[in-house]
C-alpha cells in the first residue's frame, strides 16, 4: 500500500456546451470549476450540495466515466487517464442512487454481480461463481436471491445487489452517489449500516455524495460543501458541523429538519434566487443568496482561506 | 344523490345539515381495495380548522391512497368504503364526480409531490392559475389575473407579472412548487391536502416552502392534511400525527406527545433509523427495522408488523385492540403502556 491519498483531484474542471434552441448559440455550463482535494486512504469524504452543484459530475470524473475538461484525477497515486479500464475497475467502483435503473432488468442478480469479473476477461468460471457467492453473502443476500431478477427484489435488496457488484472486484475505493436517497428511512438505515460495516472490514475508502446533511454527518470523516461547481468549504466532519464558516454551509445545516417537535421550521435566510449553473454570478458565486453579502462580494471572487484541516472560500473568513 | 356542493345551497340540506362545530374533515373506518389487495384497512382521522395533520409512513403504507380516496380521485379499480367521510360536516360519501369536482380546487385544494407532472407543460402559469377561478367562480379574466399575481407575490415569488407569462419548464423546482401552492389558494380553500409537497426539493428550498405553508395556514386558518415519509418534516409542522403501516394507522396523537412518548414498536423503530446530527456517533450503527413491508392479503387478522417486531408474541396474531396511550394518543398494539425500551432498533441490519 502506497502512502498516496486514495483519491487526489487537482484543478478539476468540466464544461458542458448546452444548446438552448435550434439556432441559439451553445451556452457554456461550468459544472465543476477548478476543484482540488485529497481523500486519505480509509476515510470517507462526504460531498454535499444542492441539485445542480456539480457533485455528480465530480463523481463521474473520478470514476473515469467522464473526461475532465482540465485538471487530473489520481487514484491510489496513479493518473486515472493513464490507466486502462480493467485496472481502473479493480481500483474504484460506483454505487448509484437509483437501484431501479442501475441494474439490468433482464439479467439475474448473480449475473449482474458477475459482470465486472467477466469484463476482466481473465478469471475462470469457477472463480467467478465463488466470488459472486462471497460478494452476495457479504451484503446479506442469499444464494436463492442471486437467481432472481431485480424486479423481484425490494429497493433495499436491489441496493444490496449494486453494492455486491461494486465489491466483487475487491476495489479499494467506492464512489457512492446518493446511495440511499431513493430508499425509505428504515431501509436507508440498513444500507448505511452495511456500508459502514463493509468499510471497516475491507478497509475501503468512500467518496460519499448526498444532499442529506444528516446522513453525511453520520458516515463522513471529512466533508466538502459544493456550490455551483466549486468547493466552498471543507473540513473534518466534526469541525465542519460544530463550526461551519461559510454562510452557505450554515444555511444547509439550518435546513436539516431533525425529528424534534416544537422547534418549528427554521428560517434558512436564503432569498428565492435559485442557483443556475448556466449563469454563474460574478464575484462570489453565492452572493445573490447570501444573507451576509457586502459590497466586495459581487465584485471580487473570494480567495481560499485555510481553516482547520480544510479551507473556506468567503470574504468574511479572509478578514476574520 | 346528494344536493350539489354549492356553498349557498349547502346550509339548506335537510339530512345533511353540517354541525356547527364539525371538524373540517372526518374519516371513519376508511377502506380501499384494489382487486384482491387491501391498500387501506380501516383508518380514521380528523382534520380541524387551522390544524396540520400529518399522515406519515413508508412507501406502500397506503398514505397516498388515503388522500386520493378522500378526494375521490382513486384510480380505476379502486373501491372505497367508509363509515363516515365528511367535509365540514357534510357527508361526501355519495358525491358523484360532478359534486366532487366542484369541491376540489375550490373548498378542498391539493398539492402533489412533483409539480412538473401536475402542471400542464403546454399552458402558461397564468392561464393555469386563472382557470381555477374562472371555472369555479366564473370570475372575469382580468380579475382572475390580478388574484393570481397577488397570490404569487404572497408565496414569495418576485416579479409575479413575468412568471404568469412563463411556462412550467422555465421555472425551478422550488418556484414550481410555489406556483402550485398559489394555485391551490386561488379559491380560498378551507382544506389543503398536500402529498409529499417538498420531497422532490433541495433541503434549503424544502425549509422555505414549509415555512411558507405554515405562514399561510396561520394567516388563512387552513386545515392541512400533509402526507409525508419524513419524520423531520412531521415534527416541525404537524399539530397531530397519524403513523401508518400496511394500510392502518398504528399510532396517532398530538405531535409533542407522540414524539415524546412513542408507543408502537414501529414508531420507535422509525425514530431510531433517522440520523440526527450529534445524536448517534459516526460509525455506530443506526437503528433499523429488519425485513420489509409485507403484502397484506384481504381478510388478514392480527398485527401487520408482527413479523418484523422484536416484541411480537402470541396475542399479536389475534384482533389487536386500539388503546389509549395518553391525551389524544392512541396506539394499535398489544404491548402494555410503558413497555420497556428493550433492544428495539439497535440491531444490525
Amino acid at each position: 500500500m502506497s502512502g498516496a491519498p486514495a483519491i487526489e483531484v487537482r484543478g478539476l474542471r468540466r464544461v458542458f456546451h448546452v444548446r438552448q434552441g435550434l439556432f441559439a448559440p451553445p451556452r457554456q455550463v461550468v459544472a465543476v470549476d477548478d476543484v482540488s482535494f485529497a481523500v486519505p486512504a480509509g476515510s470517507v469524504l462526504g460531498v454535499v450540495g444542492e441539485s445542480g452543484c456539480g457533485k455528480s459530475t465530480l463523481a463521474r470524473m473520478i470514476l473515469g466515466l467522464l473526461p475532465p475538461s482540465a485538471g487530473e484525477v489520481l487514484v491510489d497515486g496513479r493518473r486515472l487517464s493513464e490507466m486502462d479500464r480493467r485496472a481502473r475497475a479493480r481500483l474504484i467502483q460506483p454505487v448509484f442512487q437509483d437501484p431501479f435503473s442501475s441494474l439490468n432488468p433482464r439479467r439475474r442478480v448473480r449475473d449482474i454481480v458477475a459482470m465486472p469479473l467477466v469484463a476482466q476477461g481473465s478469471i475462470s468460471r469457477a472463480e467467478i461463481a465463488r466470488r459472486v457467492e462471497e460478494s452476495l453473502s457479504r451484503v446479506g443476500l442469499s444464494t436463492e436471491q442471486g437467481t432472481r431478477f431485480p424486479s423481484q427484489l425490494s429497493g433495499g435488496q436491489r441496493q444490496r445487489v449494486a453494492i455486491a457488484r461494486a465489491l466483487v472486484l475487491r476495489p479499494r475505493i467506492v464512489v457512492c452517489d446518493e446511495p440511499t436517497s431513493a430508499l425509505d428511512v428504515s431501509v436507508q438505515a440498513q444500507i448505511l449500516n452495511l456500508l459502514a460495516e463493509l468499510r471497516r472490514e475491507l478497509g475501503l475508502t468512500y467518496l460519499f455524495i448526498s444532499h442529506n446533511l444528516a446522513v453525511v454527518e453520520h458516515v463522513a470523516s471529512e466533508v466538502a460543501v459544493m456550490y455551483l461547481g466549486r468547493i466552498v468549504e471543507t473540513n473534518e466532519s466534526e469541525a465542519l458541523f460544530a463550526e461551519p464558516r461559510h454562510p452557505y454551509t450554515r444555511a444547509l445545516l439550518a435546513s436539516v429538519l431533525t425529528p424534534e417537535p416544537g422547534l418549528g421550521v427554521p428560517d434558512v435566510g436564503l432569498g428565492d434566487t435559485m442557483p443556475d449553473p448556466a449563469n454563474i454570478p460574478g464575484g462570489c458565486r453565492f452572493h445573490p443568496r447570501c444573507p451576509l453579502a457586502f459590497e466586495r462580494c459581487p465584485v471580487e471572487a473570494p480567495r481560499t482561506t485555510p481553516n482547520g484541516a480544510g479551507f473556506v472560500e468567503c470574504h468574511l473568513a479572509e478578514t476574520a | 344523490m346528494m344536493p350539489s356542493g354549492d356553498r349557498s345551497a349547502e346550509s339548506g340540506e335537510g339530512l345533511n345539515r353540517p354541525a356547527e362545530n364539525a371538524s373540517l374533515l372526518e374519516v371513519e373506518n376508511l377502506r380501499v381495495t384494489f382487486g384482491g389487495t387491501a391498500a387501506v384497512r380501516g383508518i380514521s382521522l380528523k382534520v380541524e380548522k387551522g390544524e396540520t395533520h400529518c399522515l406519515v409512513g413508508e412507501s406502500g403504507c397506503g398514505k397516498s391512497v388515503t388522500s386520493l380516496a378522500v378526494m375521490g380521485l382513486l384510480a380505476r379499480g379502486g373501491k372505497r368504503e367508509a363509515e363516515r367521510l365528511a367535509f365540514a360536516g357534510t357527508d361526501i360519501r355519495n358525491y358523484g364526480e360532478r359534486e366532487m369536482s366542484r369541491l376540489r380546487g375550490d373548498r378542498m385544494a391539493m398539492i402533489f409531490q412533483e409539480p412538473m407532472t401536475s402542471l400542464n407543460p403546454a399552458y402558461t402559469v397564468g392561464s393555469q392559475m386563472t382557470e381555477v377561478l374562472r371555472r369555479h367562480r366564473g370570475t372575469p379574466r382580468a380579475q382572475a389575473v390580478d388574484r393570481a399575481a397577488e397570490l404569487l407575490g404572497r408565496v414569495g415569488i418576485t416579479a409575479p407579472g413575468l412568471r404568469l407569462g412563463q411556462y412550467p419548464h422555465q421555472l425551478s423546482g422550488g418556484l414550481r412548487q410555489r406556483v402550485m401552492i398559489a394555485m391551490a389558494l386561488m379559491c380560498d380553500p378551507e382544506l389543503l391536502i398536500a402529498d409529499e409537497p417538498t420531497t422532490a426539493l433541495d433541503v434549503t428550498v424544502q425549509a422555505q416552502i414549509l415555512r411558507l405553508l405554515a405562514g399561510i395556514q396561520k394567516e388563512l386558518g387552513l386545515g392541512i392534511l400533509l402526507i409525508t415519509h419524513d419524520l423531520g418534516v412531521v415534527a416541525r409542522i404537524a399539530d397531530r400525527v397519524s403513523v401508518m403501516y400496511a394500510g392502518e394507522v398504528v399510532e396517532s396523537g398530538p405531535t409533542a406527545e407522540l414524539f415524546g412518548d412513542p408507543q408502537h414498536p414501529y414508531t420507535r423503530g422509525l425514530l431510531t433509523c433517522i440520523p440526527v446530527p450529534g445524536k448517534v456517533k459516526r460509525d455506530e450503527p443506526l437503528g433499523s427495522i429488519p425485513g420489509i413491508v409485507p403484502r397484506i392479503p384481504p381478510g388478514y387478522v392480527g398485527c401487520a408488523f408482527r413479523d418484523r417486531c422484536p416484541h411480537a408474541h402470541a396475542e399479536c396474531s389475534g384482533e389487536i385492540p386500539r388503546r389509549a396511550a395518553g391525551p389524544g394518543h392512541e396506539v394499535l398494539c398489544t404491548l402494555p403502556a410503558g413497555w420497556p425500551e428493550g433492544r428495539m432498533g439497535r440491531q444490525a441490519a
